[in-house]
């Protein structure tokens, strides 16, 4: 797109965008260390990754700082105005991804080293396809790819299903030793986290078609996530 | 028409009403030239009774000769030559036998500078209803004054001195005299030319609440450079360039998400 008369709005805008990118890349790096973390055991990595999570914090705020300035003093319109927004918006649920890595490298903590691996496997494909769904997503805002979101939105039904599975499966586990609960339950929260995660990537993916398109995403996204309806049905009946 | 004409300029998307509105104005494949200089191009547009359509663009694009054409302040301009139909509730404004006086008591106006006669806040608002014969008493006038000055926000201020010069107040008041003088004569149409670029943003504020209590009763065109003020007080918003109607659309919608990059590069400071 042309340039603005007045450079100092392209420079305004263009730091709000960079500003963005730094917070994906951290989210991103967060991500992936924190699934690390789990699927090794590595208290060190989970350990950093707790402890990173405040840059991407500080980014947003001095983030909002700009944006508001921005809206005070350019009074953006239009497809400027639309930028802005979503701005803001991505950035709320990137600080919120942040969050959730360093809640799933806290559990990284508290999950046994003896546990057999064919029970995080599971945790840890789904960390993978996170992280490809939020790389994905990030690249497509940095383009302004409106079908590669569009992709990223519907491939969440993917980690959707893959949770569902999850969810039934450790619920076995819980059911056939109650000695596991304390462990699954951990493995349940961070597949849960992961989970959100995709969530938030879906967030920006509608928020990159609503920038491009300055309408939402009109169709009904697919979703496979039924784990809120799922009974526990206790076979144990005495 | 003019067969030249025809092969440079191209027919913007047909005009859409806006909701429910009746439709007041109608103008269509409406050309106006200055001489030889072609200022209005192939213009069609449908404007909405009891809502508050904004003209915008940048200067010279056409948007304060198309408003003129509206009530046929060009007919002032010997040079000025406008062909095809703007029809006002039916009745085509071009006809030979309308008067126009009678015609720009319906479609009364509100400039850039506010222009009291130099006389009496009184007399500013009674003048049109004594010349139009609207009153028959004394009595009547005075209620009509006191009306239009009330629905203008102005009699509070001025109801202890009506006999003191309009042109002893201030820019603002002044502008809201214009306005309850345009409306002393039971316009249906107000055209409004940048009735806000001479005043500091209150008097600015107190004309833009004017704006939306009078949509209420009135189909308002404004012609503005501000593109805060057409976002804030209009429901419909047209987009001028180079004397084409480029685009024209909810204004929540043009100022949000334009359709035509021309709109989007004006509105968002963008124009070379």
């Amino acid at each position: 797109m042309s340039d603005h008369i007045v450079k100092a709005y392209d420079e305004d805008l263009e730091s709000i965008k960079t500003m963005i990118a730094q917070m994906g890349g951290l989210a991103e790096d967060q991500l992936a260390k924190a699934v690390d973390a789990l699927s090794k055991r590595d208290t060190d990595l989970a350990d950093q990754v707790i402890q990173s999570d405040e840059k991407i914090d500080a980014i947003e705020v001095s983030l909002e700082e700009k944006v508001i300035k921005t809206i005070a003093r350019r009074q953006p319109m239009a497809r400027d105005l639309r930028d802005i927004m979503v701005a803001i918006r991505i950035a709320s649920d990137l600080e919120r991804v942040g969050d959730l890595a360093k809640n799933l490298a806290k559990r990284a903590h508290a999950i046994p080293d003896t546990l057999p691996r064919r029970l995080s496997a599971g945790v840890v494909r789904m960390g993978r396809l996170a992280l490809e769904q939020l790389k994905n997503v990030l690249d497509a805002y940095a383009t302004r790819d409106d079908v590669k979101a569009v992709q990223v939105w519907r491939n969440d039904e993917e980690i959707d299903a893959l949770y569902n599975s999850i969810f039934r499966e450790l619920l076995t586990y819980m059911m056939e030793d109650p000695r596991m609960i304390g462990v699954c339950t951990h493995l349940l929260f961070a597949t849960k986290n992961l989970e959100r995660i995709g969530d938030h990537a879906t967030n920006i993916a509608e928020n990159i078609h609503y920038l491009v398109h300055g309408r939402p995403i009109g169709e009904e996204r697919p979703k496979k996530d039924t784990t809120s309806f799922t009974i526990f049905e206790s076979t144990n009946t005495q | 028409m003019d067969a030249l004409v025809t092969q440079t300029v191209q027919t913007p998307s047909p005009p859409r009403i806006l909701g429910e509105r009746p439709v007041k104005i109608t103008a269509r494949d409406v050309n106006i030239y200055y001489g030889d200089k072609h200022a209005i191009k192939n213009l069609s547009i449908d404007i909405p009774d009891r809502a508050v359509s904004a003209f915008i663009g940048p200067s010279g694009c056409g948007k304060s000769t198309f408003l003129r054409a509206i009530n046929r302040m060009n007919d002032t301009i010997p040079s000025c030559r406008v062909t095809g139909d703007i029809v006002v509730d039916g009745q085509d404004i071009y006809d030979r036998d309308l008067d126009v006086v009678q015609l720009r008591a319906r479609i009364g106006m509100v400039f850039q500078k506010p222009n009291p006669f130099p006389k009496s806040i009184y007399e500013n608002v009674a003048y049109g209803p004594k010349i139009h014969g609207l009153t028959t008493s004394r009595a009547e006038l005075d209620e009509v004054v006191e009306k239009s000055l009330r629905k203008a926000g102005l009699w509070e201020e001025v109801k202890d001195r009506l006999q003191a010069s309009g042109t002893g107040l201030s820019g603002g008041q002044q502008q809201r005299l214009c306005i309850a003088r345009a409306i002393a004569v039971n316009p249906e149409v107000i055209l409004m030319d940048e009735p806000c670029s001479a005043l500091d943003p209150i008097a600015t504020a107190k004309i833009e609440e004017l704006i939306d209590e009078l949509r209420q009763n009135y189909c308002i065109v404004i012609v503005t450079h501000s593109m805060q003020q057409a976002a804030r007080v209009s429901q419909l918003t047209a987009f001028f360039h180079l004397g084409i109607l480029v685009e024209v659309g909810d204004t929540d919608e043009v100022f949000t998400a334009p359709r035509d990059k021309r709109t989007q590069d004006y509105i968002t400071g963008r124009f070379g």
